[in-house]
């Protein structure tokens, strides 16, 4: 029994070794986060400059910067992914400039943490779009929480929880379920061959 | 609509040419992370003020040209102000606590996008490797996936650009801000295909070199940490708490934990 | 050319076959091959043969049972290759997507580290393989601001420097404009005559310039080696069968399919054009005036950074010019081209990107044929049935329900041809339509474009290859930095970039 056991163990950290592709795919999906992000300020400054100056109004899209950690994930299967993804998007961005300094990567820690928790109490076997949802509600929880205690402790008690909920709820949309939908459309055009992710496909 | 010729992202350090350069990239990052912890705390305008006089006493040994400096921290007042006006509308604090707030935002972000600013993506990794022991693969595999940057970003003025090709954009009013959205993550989903598929070829590039099966590796550059890296760090050992004492002392430390 | 035959063979394969993970058909089978220190070995085949399979696992890139299946054996200096992996170097075809650090001898240094080797040691070895490959950059010089060429020398150098006694070279030249090719030929020319002990394993389409580099060919098929020996045998015994399947033997130049034709209605004119990329400084297009005229192909060529690409992004409205417009003559709204919104556009101008699938929008083929027409405002059922109609036309219709992007290269490049022209549009743009084809898929896009051309189109092709513009253009503009030549011009337009 014990013998039997072992190997399935060993076979699994086996399987949840990263191998180098899984480092350059990931860094790649978050230096590609970071080009979204990129992409994204330049669309609102060019609509609005005031929007990126008001945070909160931001409060909608937020799930946009949570979606990497997500993705990373969904796309490894394996122990860390979320968290390494998140982490190395937040140093892509403040390698290209941003107004925050190294608060940023305090922030992709605790982002990517959130849905790697997520993700380690469905034991790195469960994918699917509940689990991912619930890992965007979460990092969408430390973030909003993050924010709580870097801009807006001081706010009324209403405004706050306002706040964390729509955080929430648009990181479940955007990184949760955004994410499991791009993720499999990726699985389909046969990318993802080298991961488990693309060998599961769910069409 | 078409849009004019953009240049492709790419992560040269602006600040690359002045004195900062020369710093441990790991020490620059700790003064940082000393002054984040230090002021993140508290809501005080004696704490926040101290650390940022100081911080602004110290720019002129940064040896960079007013306009490169200006270039890399004018955002930093800007996002604050931001704050601030978000404190103004949906706290009943008083102007002191907001201007605290936002003051010691600037504080913090002073030190962390200097540090960024001025150091390269190849060095900010060998020293993370040789300082704080971080995986080898980890940090030489994301900085290979970094080099894909300026490629990933010309990537993706070529697919916004074959969308308006074949015959899609976002339209006028007043679905525009819909389909603007729509078109953004048909976008993103292009830019991930070509951002995996060419993660994929780097990868196997990097492990017939050797990459992948490599438990020892040596670095061909050196990171060390000087007399200069030890007394930066502490001189943010000494000036964060002092500032925080000075509140202390003055009765106006407050506690600002969310 | 083999040196001693008596000594160990480098590569000794006996009934190997591989199977990529997740494929139902094996990638090469039966596959019985054995090279001897020394040897120059050119491998052939159509695409799909596996020829690049068989080059990473010669690399130890590829282990069973992870990344597929294996039978037969395969041994790399006496090794099961997929336990030699450092025996071999290898040089890919595409070097952007094969570098990884910012500068120069950080790329070079990169091999050196992983081979654990001290620092003093690595340096010495980075100048040496750098001289070695003709790279006179300080050392410092970043790795994007070379050119594909050049980066290319880089990648060799990088493996020069890990003295490897097993070469593996996949098509290294594909990727590149000729001039950057015959950089990298003369650089293995060089490498090669300096060490006679080196084994090479070298796949390559264009076969004519490597000639001289090899010593003997292998033909691979999908029952395993179909020819083996000296490369004019092989080629006489085999080459019209080799040419059917797509490989490009060395053959006279392909006639030209119809005497040029004359000029139809002006379709499009370029009126002192310009543009300015930001940070750059020279400008990439300056005051160039070009007229498109129907049923007519025009080549439009130059150096690399001639601005041609750029040129083809102004004619097809899909980039604003600093200076000057492009008055869009054969029909369409009467609003300035560049502010066309894109259901016009695509009614009238095709575009061709150098990469397919930066193209791809939908979900399947089918679908990716009929978004155009759809786009442009054709009802559904008509849609549906232009699609079915290029589907049949260009052979691709048992893929109609396949996502695109698992398409082969040729069967991209066919559906992006395709869904540009779905819309019949007056101007067909195409940037580098025959980058990375083989011989056979080159023959059928040659015959696509002509056909489109007699049925009155406008094709502009920005291209580097000189077959496609003998055998296909009416016209030739020549493009030097950022230039028209020739072309009397007056004052160069001032660059003022915005932004």
């Amino acid at each position: 029994m014990t013998s039997t056991t072992g190997t399935v163990h060993r076979r699994q950290r086996a399987l949840w070794r990263w191998r180098t592709v899984d480092i350059v795919v990931a860094s790649v999906v978050a230096v590609a986060g970071g080009v979204v992000f990129w992409a994204w300020d330049q669309l609102w400054a060019a609509t609005s400059a005031g929007f990126s100056a008001f945070p909160p109004a931001q409060a909608v899209l937020y799930g946009v910067w949570l979606a990497p950690g997500v993705i990373g994930g969904l796309v490894l299967r394996k122990p860390g992914a979320a968290v390494y993804t998140e982490l190395v998007a937040s140093v892509v961005e403040a390698l290209l400039g941003n107004q925050w300094g190294l608060s940023v990567v305090a922030y992709g820690l605790a982002q990517g943490a959130g849905p790697e928790l997520v993700f380690a109490l469905f034991a790195y076997r469960w994918w699917r779009l509940p689990v991912a949802a619930l890992a965007g509600a979460v990092a969408g929880l430390a973030a909003g929480c993050l924010d709580l205690v870097y801009y807006y402790g001081a706010w009324r008690a209403d405004w706050k929880a306002t706040y964390v909920a729509v955080v929430m709820a648009s990181s479940v949309a955007i990184a949760g379920v955004g994410g499991t939908a791009l993720v499999r459309a990726l699985a389909r055009t046969g990318v993802l061959q080298p991961f488990a992710s693309g060998r599961a496909i769910e069409v | 609509m078409t849009t004019r010729p953009t240049a492709p992202l790419s992560l040269g350090a602006s600040l690359i040419s002045s004195r900062l350069a020369v710093f441990n990239p790991v020490a620059k990052l700790a003064a940082a992370a000393i002054v984040l912890a230090g002021l993140i705390a508290s809501a005080s305008l004696v704490t926040a003020s101290v650390v940022l006089a100081c911080e602004l006493a110290a720019l002129p040994m940064a040896g960079a040209s007013l306009r490169a400096l200006a270039a890399r921290l004018w955002a930093i007042p800007l996002g604050a102000a931001g704050v601030a006006v978000a404190n103004l509308v949906a706290s009943d604090a008083s102007a002191a606590t907001i201007a605290a707030i936002s003051l010691r935002l600037i504080a913090i972000a002073i030190p962390g996008v200097l540090a960024f600013a001025s150091t390269e993506a190849v060095d900010l990794a060998d020293s993370l490797v040789q300082q704080l022991h971080v995986p080898a693969r980890f940090a030489y595999g994301a900085l290979a996936g970094l080099r894909l940057l300026p490629l990933l970003s010309a990537d993706w003025a070529l697919i916004s650009r074959a969308r308006r090709a074949r015959g899609i954009d976002a339209g006028g009013p007043p679905l525009n801000l819909v389909r603007g959205a729509m078109l953004f993550a048909s976008r993103a989903y292009a830019l991930l295909v070509a951002a995996v598929r060419r993660a994929t070829r780097l990868a196997l590039a990097m492990d017939s070199r050797g990459f992948g099966r490599c438990q020892q590796r040596t670095c061909a550059r050196r990171q060390v940490m000087k007399r200069q890296d030890w007394g930066l760090i502490a001189a943010a050992l000494v000036v964060v708490p002092t500032a925080n004492v000075a509140a202390l002392l003055t009765g106006t430390w407050h506690a600002f934990l969310g | 050319m083999a040196m001693g035959i008596g000594q160990r063979p480098v590569i000794q394969a006996q009934g190997w076959g591989w199977r990529h993970a997740g494929r139902r058909n094996w990638a090469l089978k039966n596959l019985d091959l054995v090279v001897y220190p020394g040897e120059r070995v050119l491998l052939l085949g159509p695409s799909g043969s596996g020829k690049s399979t068989l080059l990473l696992a010669l690399a130890g890139l590829l282990r069973s049972p992870e990344a597929g299946d294996e039978e037969g054996s395969l041994l790399v200096n006496g090794v099961p290759a997929s336990e030699a992996a450092g025996y071999a170097g290898v040089v890919f075809q595409d070097p952007s997507s094969a570098l990884v650090m910012g500068r120069i001898a950080d790329e070079v240094a990169f091999g050196l580290e992983n081979q654990a080797l001290p620092r003093e040691e690595i340096w010495p070895r980075v100048r040496e393989a750098l001289a070695a490959v003709g790279l006179n950059y300080p050392p410092g010089r970043s790795t994007e601001s070379l050119s594909g060429g050049e980066q290319q020398r880089l990648a060799i150098a990088g493996v020069v420097a890990m003295r490897p006694q097993l070469w593996l070279l996949d098509e290294p030249t594909a990727n590149l404009d000729p001039d950057g090719g015959e950089l990298v030929r003369e650089t293995l020319r060089s490498l090669f005559a300096g060490s006679p002990e080196a084994t090479l394993v070298l796949v390559e389409h264009k076969l004519e310039p490597v000639l001289e580099l090899v010593g003997r060919a292998v033909v691979l098929a999908a029952q395993g080696v179909v020819a083996d020996g000296r490369p004019e045998e092989v080629f006489a015994r085999h080459g019209a069968a080799l040419r059917k399947a797509g490989v490009w033997v060395p053959a006279p130049p392909p006639a030209r399919l119809a005497p040029p034709r004359p000029a139809g209605a002006l379709v499009a004119a370029a009126e002192a054009v310009g543009a300015c990329y930001p940070g750059s400084p020279r400008p990439a297009l300056e005051a160039v005036d070009l007229e498109v005229f129907a049923g007519q192909a025009l080549a439009v060529r130059g150096p690399n950074g001639s601005g041609k690409s750029t040129l083809a992004l102004v004619l097809a409205s899909l980039l604003r010019p600093s200076s000057g417009r492009v008055r869009f003559v054969a029909g369409g709204p009467a609003r300035e081209y560049t502010r066309w919104p894109a259901r016009e556009l695509v009614r009238w101008v095709g575009t061709v990107f150098q990469e397919p699938e930066h193209q791809f929008v939908a979900r399947t083929v089918e679908d990716e044929l009929a978004l155009g027409p759809r786009r442009a405002g054709v009802p559904e059922k008509l849609a549906r049935a232009k699609a079915v109609e290029l589907m049949e036309r260009l052979r691709l219709g048992h893929l109609a329900k396949a996502n695109p992007f698992t398409l082969s290269g040729g069967e991209k490049r066919r559906l992006s041809v395709a869904s540009a022209i779905a819309t019949s549009p007056a101007l067909l743009v195409l940037d580098e339509p025959s980058f990375g084809q083989d011989a056979s898929t080159w023959a059928e896009l040659i015959e696509l474009l002509a056909q489109e051309r007699d049925a009155g189109r406008a094709v502009v092709a920005v291209t580097h290859d000189d077959e496609l513009v003998a055998a296909l253009a009416d016209r030739e503009a020549h493009l030097l930095a950022g230039r028209l030549l020739p072309s009397a011009q007056s004052a160069p337009a001032a660059c003022a970039p915005l932004r």
